[in-house]
């Protein structure tokens, strides 16, 4: 018999229509993974089973749990099935956790609530669940807050808090998205070992092909609300039927054409870049302290090229990009662009600065929303000293818009009126305007769905072969580095540990810190190239 | 926690520096010499001076200045000029007034704040939040010396549960003084405990759609458990901030609250004060308060640290 | 599910919707009526008043309300309609120079701290605005009264210095999470500095919340100086008030008490208007609210 059975679940949230007819059940000891981009309605599923839905949410059609009838059970009932019988845990660890309370309590609360034991006890099983999702005692006492513990650390406190009772069923929501891939996996590993341990069911949400395929029995794809396929993994991958499930594999994998004639001709030349910051005073009277962001980096990129630069948060990358872009001052080494310093006299230099543009992560943070698009695309005209006006201006709008796959007519736009992958084609018309010759992409298609990214990745590969395009390609994201760069860098701690032609550090990487990365990257079947 | 409080109160002690400067500056910037102001025009140059030294208004601006707050310090407030006793007597009687009323209307108003609060935004969009937003929407706006005449109107004058006003004093017994600041207390504590409630519910509201409170009803609290205890002492911080700014404006909107129920506190002090040219007093009363509101800054940020543990682990 | 990110700014534009919804918003609705109702009057009092409120008329003093003199009159004679109608000039005057007073000096100030995030400048800015927001407006008010005399241009000095860290530190809490925004660092790879970033990006992006702020400000502003005038450090004879209306009803109260009444009213109408009117504006810009309702 299924642990959890949802059978035509439908979901209505003041009358729009969230889910339809979803069906699924979960074994005890099976890993279920549900695939969907976002708006598919994987969360709300989840959300669901544990009747933690938005106000005005209507279900229809049944939800059983370990003999239960989810959607009968009252309120008072509900309390006492979530956290005993099935726990949870979140996308953002970030924020999951109670700031003022320590993680002992936090932890300590999921069995107080439901079983009448002294604080003492409930406190020493807080511990033994904290043991086993591998936070040890002497660095992890349960006196600890969760500011204390970094976002990989404090999803372990959450997925303790969700296993201290031995639920019959685990369900995670995106539980690694938030997380750098190194951490990702140890999560994925954790969960998978709990799971096979306990032999408690487990449903996997998440949008990542790859990551649900590595550890899921069992794959069902969501779109719009409905379940489009399911089917043992990794058979599945094979053997796809419906049209949208084999459009999302073909983008998850998508690589695009790319024609590349990189000229031996250094464009930028990075040497020996040291970037400090000071910090706050730790004492009154106390030398300030110092950190090296950047620690001595090297390379060059050459005309035509498309170079990656690969690390997690926190090593540096973010610094060095505004570093590049002249936005602060160096504190060691030079960066020449075409032989120029991009910074002189402790100022930018605007000679440089015109010639190269860059396109940021998020496609909702990056336009001022009470400007129209045509004023937004002009914004690097700023650097021009005669900028186009009148005819000149207008033509240039249109040029760039068009380029990019929109019409000329969107510049009366607002930016509100478009998607997210329609704004990332903004932020890039925005960087054509003033013809530069290096694009930086910083994490350009990292918050975009995989359909709207493939998409993006082929333009930005025709944008390149059409006006002679370098690109900077920085990225957490090794698939997308490997289908888009020439050359790649990888970076750790402020440091450049391994550079090479990007099919070589991919095939064979040499530095220990690579292998860990490329291992750890989550990765298709291999079936799924025969779809 | 040791640092931040060194820190914080390094920030009390600048606080006062400036505010006795810019008060002491700007009771010196005025024309007129109360010597000149006490003995009248006839008066002889060397009286004059002889009484200048007497009041420490000879020697440099600096010797002033250190001269009233040293004189402070050690509890000398200097004379006033026009009663010709020490002014720190005349703030002590009047003080024993204005600060039980201003920590009577504090109480009041917090503690019809934090039910009414609480009890609206655990039953948002209910009859319940419908009233207590309403009014308490009554409450921001109304002026509170004009809800006190109309209190002295109902109460005093038609139903006579309460005198009109006066203050028999302390000696004639607790409950009689307390009975004869209720008045004044609720027309002080009416609109701070409207604002208070309404922010105790938008922080409530706030902190409920907070992730960490989707996490505690996973684990299984029911919505009160979870309100209780993870909502509520994270929506404190908020509402200490608004609690702490309330007193120093109790403190000062006594000042015209006593003018309507004939107080003798610190406000019908400064009134007169004010109206003699009296400049000491109002510069001592003035400072006093600033002192007052100084402190409760201080002990609301010590506070803050209590209820989050970022707080003390910083700096 | 929409980003997250969406919602800390309210979209621009389409301005049709933004009507439709203001109309739907009830709030919104009786605010903006019940201020219209006394700046009209205001207004209305330049050309015209039920009767002339320079005159006695001691035959007619303290008589209730009736269908002579609606609101009935003072111990003057004067009629009190017309006392009020002439009176919300000076609240209105007062809470409107307030508010200009704390803009015109908050949001630069706000917008310079931000831009300098950490710095000193930044740090005596906010030190020197926590400082005036920690003493009581009406403690300001009261200096400046004694050093330079009771007036109602002095209250407007005390009001507004009062406003000046309360804009100041909306605008810079604003602009500091606009600072980390993408488009800021775009604007800076384009080679605009702090400066005309500022105005140019981060001011459009706050207006919203200092047009609610101001609001609030204003009806502060009236409920200041109506208490203002009231101990008599405001508007002074023989230019009318409320507040000192109430002031002079107080002796009276026990037998006269609609004296005391109706300027009260007009207090607590006019800043409940203000009130209503900030929070209609409020959920009209918040994106969050808008959702749900459409």
């Amino acid at each position: 018999m299924s642990l959890l059975k949802i059978d035509n679940l439908s979901l209505d949230i003041r009358r729009a229509a969230i889910l339809r007819d979803v069906s699924l059940s979960v074994d005890p000891g099976q890993i279920v993974g549900v695939i969907g981009e976002s708006g598919s309605g994987k969360s709300m599923t989840a959300f669901s089973v544990m009747q933690l839905l938005p106000e005005g949410a209507r279900c229809t059609g049944a939800i059983s749990l370990s003999g239960h009838d989810i959607l009968s059970l009252s309120e008072a009932e509900m309390c006492k099935l979530r956290g005993n019988d099935v726990g949870m845990v979140f996308q953002e660890p970030m924020t999951a956790l109670n700031p003022i309370r320590n993680i002992g309590d936090q932890v300590a609360e999921t069995i107080l609530i439901h079983e009448d034991v002294p604080k003492s006890e409930a406190l020493a099983r807080a511990r033994d669940a904290l043991n086993r999702v591998e936070l040890p005692e002497d660095r992890f006492p349960l006196t600890r807050y969760p500011h204390e513990l970094s976002g990989g650390q404090r999803q372990r406190v959450v997925i303790a808090m969700a296993i201290a009772l031995r639920p019959s069923l685990l369900i995670a929501d995106e539980p690694t998205t938030a997380l750098d891939v190194t951490t990702q996996a140890q999560i994925l590993d954790l969960l998978t070992r709990l799971v096979r341990e306990d032999g408690m069911g487990m449903l996997m949400i998440s949008h990542d092909l790859a990551v649900v395929a590595d550890m899921a029995d069992e794959i069902v794809i969501m779109q719009k609300g409905e379940v489009v396929e399911r089917g043992p993994s990794p058979e599945i991958f094979g053997n796809l039927q419906h049209p949208y499930s084999i459009s999302l594999l073909a983008a998850s994998t998508h690589a695009p054409d790319r024609s590349v004639q990189s000229v031996d001709d250094p464009l930028l030349s990075v040497r020996d870049v040291v970037r400090t910051y000071t910090l706050p005073r730790k004492k009154l009277f106390a030398a300030p302290g110092v950190v090296e962001a950047v620690r001595g980096v090297s390379f060059d990129l050459k005309r035509g090229e498309s170079l990656g630069l690969v690390g997690e948060s926190g090593c540096g990358k973010s610094t060095l990009t505004r570093a590049i872009l002249g936005l602060e001052e160096v504190q060691g080494g030079e960066i020449l662009f075409d032989g120029d310093p991009v910074f002189t006299g402790h100022k930018a230099n605007r000679d440089v600065r015109r010639r190269m543009q860059v396109v940021f992560q998020d496609p909702y943070g990056s336009f001022n929303p009470r400007h129209r698009v045509d004023r937004l695309v002009c914004e690097p005209f700023h650097l021009l000293d005669e900028p186009p006006k009148g005819a000149a201006r207008d033509e240039a709008i249109a040029e760039a818009l068009t380029s990019v796959g929109l019409t000329p007519e969107d510049r009366f736009k607002y930016i509100h009126e478009f998607s997210g992958g329609q704004r990332q084609r903004i932020a890039i018309a925005r960087a054509l305007m003033i013809k530069p010759e290096l694009i930086i992409l910083d994490e350009a298609v990292s918050a975009l769905d995989v359909q709207v990214r493939a998409q993006i990745l082929d333009l930005l590969a025709d944008l390149s072969a059409r006006f002679g395009l370098s690109y900077l390609f920085i990225s957490h994201d090794l698939s997308v580095v490997r289908v888009i760069t020439d050359r790649c860098l990888v970076m750790k701690s402020g440091e450049i540990v391994e550079q090479g032609a990007t099919e070589q550090v991919f095939a064979n990487p040499q530095h220990p810190y690579t292998r860990e990365l490329i291992a750890a990257a989550p990765d298709l079947p291999d079936t799924a190239g025969a779809a | 926690m040791l640092r931040y409080t060194l820190t914080r109160l390094l920030s009390l002690a600048i606080s006062l520096i400036v505010a006795s400067v810019v008060i002491f500056l700007a009771i010196e910037i005025l024309p007129g010499d109360p010597a000149a102001f006490m003995l009248g025009v006839n008066a002889q140059e060397d009286t004059l001076n002889a009484l200048r030294d007497q009041l420490g208004l000879n020697g440099s601006l600096w010797e002033r200045y250190a001269s009233w707050v040293g004189g402070m310090l050690s509890g000398d407030f200097g004379t006033s000029y026009t009663y010709r006793t020490p002014v720190a007597e005349m703030i002590g009687e009047r003080l024993w007034i204005s600060l039980p009323l201003a920590l009577y209307a504090l109480a009041l108003s917090t503690l019809i704040a934090f039910p009414a609060g609480i009890w609206a935004a655990s039953k948002r969009g209910s009859a319940v939040d419908v009233t207590v937003m309403g009014v308490t929407q009554l409450g921001v706006a109304i002026p509170n010396f004009w809800f006190a005449m109309l209190m002295v109107v109902v109460f005093a004058i038609n139903l006579r549960w309460f005198s009109a006003g006066g203050f028999p004093g302390w000696d004639e017994g607790f409950w009689i003084s307390i009975k004869s600041l209720t008045l004044p207390a609720i027309a002080l504590a009416l609109p701070q405990a409207s604002i208070l409630a309404r922010v105790m519910r938008s922080a409530l509201l706030d902190t409920l759609s907070e992730d960490f409170v989707r996490t505690a009803r996973a684990k299984g609290l029911s919505r009160r458990q979870a309100l209780r205890r993870h909502a509520l002492r994270n929506a404190l911080i908020p509402v200490l901030t608004i609690i702490g700014l309330q007193f120093s404006f109790l403190l000062a909107g006594g000042i015209i609250i006593e003018n309507v129920f004939y107080l003798p506190g610190l406000g019908r002090l400064i009134f007169q004060a004010i109206s003699a040219r009296d400049l000491i007093v109002v510069e001592s009363v003035v400072m006093l308060l600033v002192f007052a509101v100084v402190i409760v800054n201080f002990a609301v940020e010590i506070a803050y640290a209590l209820v989050d543990p970022r707080l003390r682990h910083r700096r | 599910m929409s980003d997250p990110r969406t919602d800390t700014l309210p979209p621009s534009g389409a301005p049709v919707r933004l009507w439709h919804l203001a109309f739907r918003s009830r709030n919104l609705v009786i605010g903006l009526a019940l201020t219209l109702v006394f700046v009209i009057g205001a207004l209305l009092s330049f050309l015209w008043t039920p009767y002339d409120i320079t005159g006695l008329d001691i035959a007619n003093k303290i008589k209730p309300p009736s269908a002579r003199n609606l609101l009935g009159t003072d111990h003057f004679g004067r009629d009190i309609l017309s006392m009020i109608m002439v009176g919300a000039r000076t609240s209105i005057a007062v809470a409107v120079v307030a508010v200009g007073i704390g803009m015109v000096f908050g949001v630069p100030l706000g917008l310079w701290a931000a831009a300098r995030k950490g710095s000193l400048l930044d740090e005596v800015i906010m030190r020197a605005n926590d400082l005036v927001f920690a003493f009581p407006s009406l403690l300001i008010a009261i200096l400046i009264t004694a050093i330079f005399g009771p007036s109602a241009v002095n209250a407007i000095i005390a009001i507004g210095i009062f406003n000046i860290p309360v804009f100041a530190r909306l605008t810079r809490s604003g602009a500091l999470s606009l600072w980390q925004r993408d488009f800021i660092l775009a604007a800076r790879v384009a080679g605009k500095n702090s400066a005309r970033i500022s105005v140019e990006h981060i001011l459009p992006n706050v207006t919203n919340l200092l047009i609610v702020q101001g609001t609030i400000q204003f009806s502060l502003g009236i409920l200041a100086e109506a208490g203002l005038s009231y101990v008599g450090l405001g508007a002074q004879p023989p230019t009318p008030s409320w507040g000192r209306m109430l002031a002079e009803s107080q002796t009276m109260i026990s037998f006269a008490p609609h004296m005391a009444l109706f300027p009260g009213l007009a207090i607590l109408l006019t800043v409940l208007g203000l009130n209503l009117m900030g929070d209609g504006l409020r959920d009209l810009f918040d994106p969050k609210l808008q959702r749900s309702r459409t």
